[in-house]
């Protein structure tokens, strides 16, 4: 652990003296080298004639704050731009980074490291990323009054900072994230609503890096979540065809047909052409609905079974279809031609003994619209039977998908 | 056949999309001082400086343009950038400029709803804390999207300048001579009032809400072309609408005497003679004007100012996530709308203070903006070419020339 701390504003214009405690030059900016060490400050930038020069870690002796910075080696080389360094002042300070455990994309005010002596040498650890008004303090302040006076202005004000574990920083251009050792790893781990509100923040640039960069489940999950349709399509467009049909895949069918939707229908034709051809069919179906129609709401992940099934009959059909569990509150009985014959509850089941038929569990009133009922039919259904799940029919009466609750609230927000 | 109107209306549609930002900037330029300085060249010189307006919105629209560019191209907004790429100390002051300015301005919006309001005799005691209080829920309680809907419809509330302009019965003759037709004049008044329409129309907090309208809007640079044009409309129906304010004025006040007149107020009464219903527009006019800018430059300053210190921002959050951008939001209508009610304020002085510092502010954000629009790595291919960085230079040459006379005109008028 750092015995004491420093703060990158203190390190800026720092003195670097020589091994006979002459002036070299004042510090211009450090640099960490990712792929080698994640924390440590590995090289310091001095600028004192013409040139920067270059200061290894471990040609450092001591850093005291108030003296400056002692050498214990004088060989230093000239700095010229380095693709594997990232450079704090020019590459950190007052850029956004995303606060992977607040969920939040903030903007770096100062940077604050441990000072770690091991009896030879001091080096730098980058501890903390700053945001906040202590910080701005701090920087307002950086070079027009001795560094102690600072420390002790700040002081009455909370800090606020960001563990350097936990920040992420952005870098749109994947070569360099490459060089510099940034992945978006982290946030693949974060709940897809939240990550959805980070990237709706953040420029187009970074937002297309993200989603270039995370697996495609995360980026599924991530672009269901993702508010505005146009910023969904606009994510879409800008990657790969290939990319864009794997996260497009990875969706269910009917918020792939919303998102293809908003494409202009050369773009989501390419991506459908991309896709495996299995998953496309539902999606193309989908797609032939308008928006704004039970069709275009509704999605084809409801469990069906003939309307001479038994109560064992639907566990087993129940059984195959796990992946849909998680949203199913509803079963549907359909007649030998797949017209829609009934709803039954699913709680039902629980309470029925496994010879029952299922026709004997169906709802009273049989509730149902076609795929072209307008939307504010469907939500005015909704509301006057409290629906959970509606069946949607096509013109021969046949079951050609559903529409839940939270399609319904989705659309009632964003009016 | 079925592609090109499948074209035709993803086009439509894309306009409809970015319809807003340009539109309601260029319209609240013109805020209660702008229509005064409008009435008053109306009432004084009559058709004559008509031949302005031509002018006048090539200026707007270069600028205007620029920073609906930059929007859409790096997706940040103008006091990013500035921090990005020019530091925390600089930003922090041009903020710190910003709101004092903008304070001022809120000030006067408010003064403009006392008065317009007092033309129908009702108490500003009673009007300005009722308007400040509708102004703070319209936006703290409403989302984005509804916001701007109402902003948008505010605009249109403009065009009852344009029904006045016609009530009025203005030799049309005249004017359309005098709109195409430059005329000089060695009158000190005269050159002071060209000058003051210069001065009113292009305001350093502008830039900063345009270009975060068209952020929070989602342009991206696909749908700049059609972003670009709502801009040139914008500010072409802005100008159209000032047209008409001075064509009455001219009308109804200067055939029958040429006169000086002390506030905007004043040409509306003087509407009276033409029909209660040229007097009603006017002054619903003005009071939809200071309303409308009342609303927008509390909330611009406080988004700008977060922005660039990096302070969670946007009426999409609540108070709890974003306590300092609600903070500077109410302070600005607070305090903008308590100074108008202390009885024998200085409001005079106070508004020609605020123009003071605006044309300190001005020259340093529009040179930012020149600086940004021509960095490669921000702006890519879409930076300025030569000759638009020359008109850019020119006009902003011009623009700051004309600020500064009309500062140094106002402040010898103090004496």
């Amino acid at each position: 652990m750092a015995d004491r701390f420093l703060f990158f504003t203190e390190l800026l214009a720092m003195p670097v003296l020589d091994l006979k405690g002459r002036r070299l030059g004042r510090v211009r900016d450090a640099a960490l080298v990712p792929l080698v060490h994640s924390s440590r400050i590995d090289r310091l930038l001095i600028g004192g004639g013409e040139a920067w020069l270059s200061v290894r870690y471990d040609q450092v002796r001591s850093i005291t704050l108030g003296k400056g910075i002692s050498l214990s080696d004088e060989q230093l080389t000239p700095y010229h731009d380095d693709e594997y360094m990232l450079r704090i002042a020019r590459d950190l300070l007052d850029q956004q980074i995303i606060d992977v455990t607040g969920r939040k994309v903030v903007r770096v005010n100062d940077v604050t490291m441990g000072i770690v002596t091991d009896g030879i040498r001091d080096t730098l650890r980058l501890l903390e990323v700053d945001i906040g008004v202590r910080s701005i303090v701090r920087r307002l302040f950086q070079g027009a009054m001795p560094p102690t006076w600072i420390r002790r202005l700040q002081d009455p004000i909370p800090p606020n900072s960001i563990r350097w574990e936990f920040a992420n920083v952005l870098e749109p251009d994947p070569l360099r994230r490459l060089r510099l050792n940034i992945t978006y790893q982290k946030l693949e781990e974060m709940h897809p609503a939240d990550l959805a509100d980070i990237v709706e923040e953040l420029p187009p640039a970074e937002r297309e890096a993200i989603f270039e960069t995370i697996d495609s489940e995360a980026a599924a999950e991530a672009l269901s979540e993702v508010e505005d349709p146009k910023m969904q399509a606009s994510i879409l467009e800008s990657l790969e065809t290939e990319k864009a049909a794997d996260i497009v895949e990875e969706m269910s069918p009917d918020e792939a047909a919303d998102v293809l939707s908003e494409l202009e229908e050369e773009t989501s034709e390419e991506i459908l052409d991309e896709m495996d051809s299995a998953d496309t069919t539902e999606v193309r179906e989908l797609l032939e609905f308008e928006e704004d129609t039970a069709g275009g709401m509704m999605n084809t992940e409801f469990v069906s079974l003939h309307e001479n099934a038994s109560v064992m009959d639907a566990l087993a059909a129940l059984r195959g279809n796990e992946d849909l569990l998680d949203g199913l509150n509803t079963l549907f009985l359909v007649d030998s031609e797949e017209r829609l014959s009934a709803s039954i509850p699913l709680a039902r089941l629980f309470v029925a003994s496994g010879a029952a038929k299922l026709k004997d569990l169906a709802s009273e009133t049989r509730i149902e619209v076609s795929v072209d009922e307008k939307q504010d039919r469907v939500t005015e259904l909704f509301d006057k039977y409290n629906l959970l799940t509606l069946p949607v029919v096509d013109e021969e009466g046949k079951l050609a998908g559903v529409i839940t609750a939270d399609d319904v609230i989705s659309i009632l927000r964003q009016r | 056949m079925r592609d090109f109107l499948g074209r035709f209306r993803y086009q439509v549609a894309v306009f409809v999309a970015v319809l807003g930002p340009g539109f309601i900037t260029a319209n609240v330029d013109n805020d209660p001082g702008g229509i005064y300085t409008y009435s008053a060249a109306g009432a004084r010189f009559g058709y004559l400086p008509l031949w302005t307006l031509v002018p006048i919105t090539l200026l707007l629209i270069i600028v205007q343009e620029m920073c609906s560019r930059m929007g859409a191209v790096t997706g940040k907004g103008l006091s990013d950038l500035i921090r990005e790429e020019f530091g925390l100390r600089i930003t922090f002051v041009m903020m710190a400029l910003l709101v004092l300015v903008n304070l001022a301005n809120v000030m006067s919006e408010f003064a403009g709803v006392a008065s317009s309001l007092g033309l129908f005799g009702i108490s500003k005691y009673l009007t300005v804390p009722l308007s400040a209080i509708a102004v703070w829920f319209l936006v703290v309680r409403g989302n984005y999207q509804s916001v701007e809907k109402i902003f948008l419809f505010a605009c249109v509330l403009y065009f009852s300048y344009i029904i006045s302009g016609f009530l009025v019965k203005p030799d049309w003759k005249q004017a359309a001579i005098r709109s195409v037709e430059p005329q000089l004049m060695l009158d000190p008044g005269y050159i002071y009032m060209l000058i003051g329409m210069v001065g009113t129309t292009i305001a350093p907090w502008m830039q900063f809400y345009l270009q975060s309208a068209v952020v929070e809007k989602g342009v991206s640079v696909k749908d700049y072309a059609a972003s670009r044009i709502e801009v040139i409309v914008g500010c072409i129906v802005t100008d159209v609408v000032a047209f008409f304010i001075i064509v009455a004025c001219a009308g109804a006040i200067w055939s029958v005497a040429p006169k000086d007149i002390q506030e905007a107020s004043e040409a509306a009464s003087a509407l009276k003679p033409f029909g209660k219903y040229a007097f009603f527009l006017f002054s619903a006019g003005l009071f939809n004007a200071a309303i409308f800018s009342a609303c927008i430059l509390p909330l611009s300053t406080a988004y700008s100012v977060c922005e660039g210190l990096g302070f969670e921002s946007g009426v999409n959050k609540r108070l709890r996530e974003a306590p300092i951008f609600y903070f500077l939001y109410t302070l600005l209508i607070v305090v903008g709308a308590g100074l108008v009610l202390i009885p024998k304020f200085p409001l005079v002085q106070m508004i020609l203070f605020s123009q003071v510092l605006n044309g300190m502010l001005l020259p340093l954000v529009l040179i930012f903006m020149i600086l940004l629009i021509n960095k490669r790595d921000l702006m890519g291919e879409w930076i300025n070419p030569r000759w638009l960085n020359l008109a850019s230079w020119v006009s902003v040459v011009m623009i700051i020339g004309l600020s500064l006379a009309y500062l140094g005109i106002q402040l010898r008028g103090m004496h």
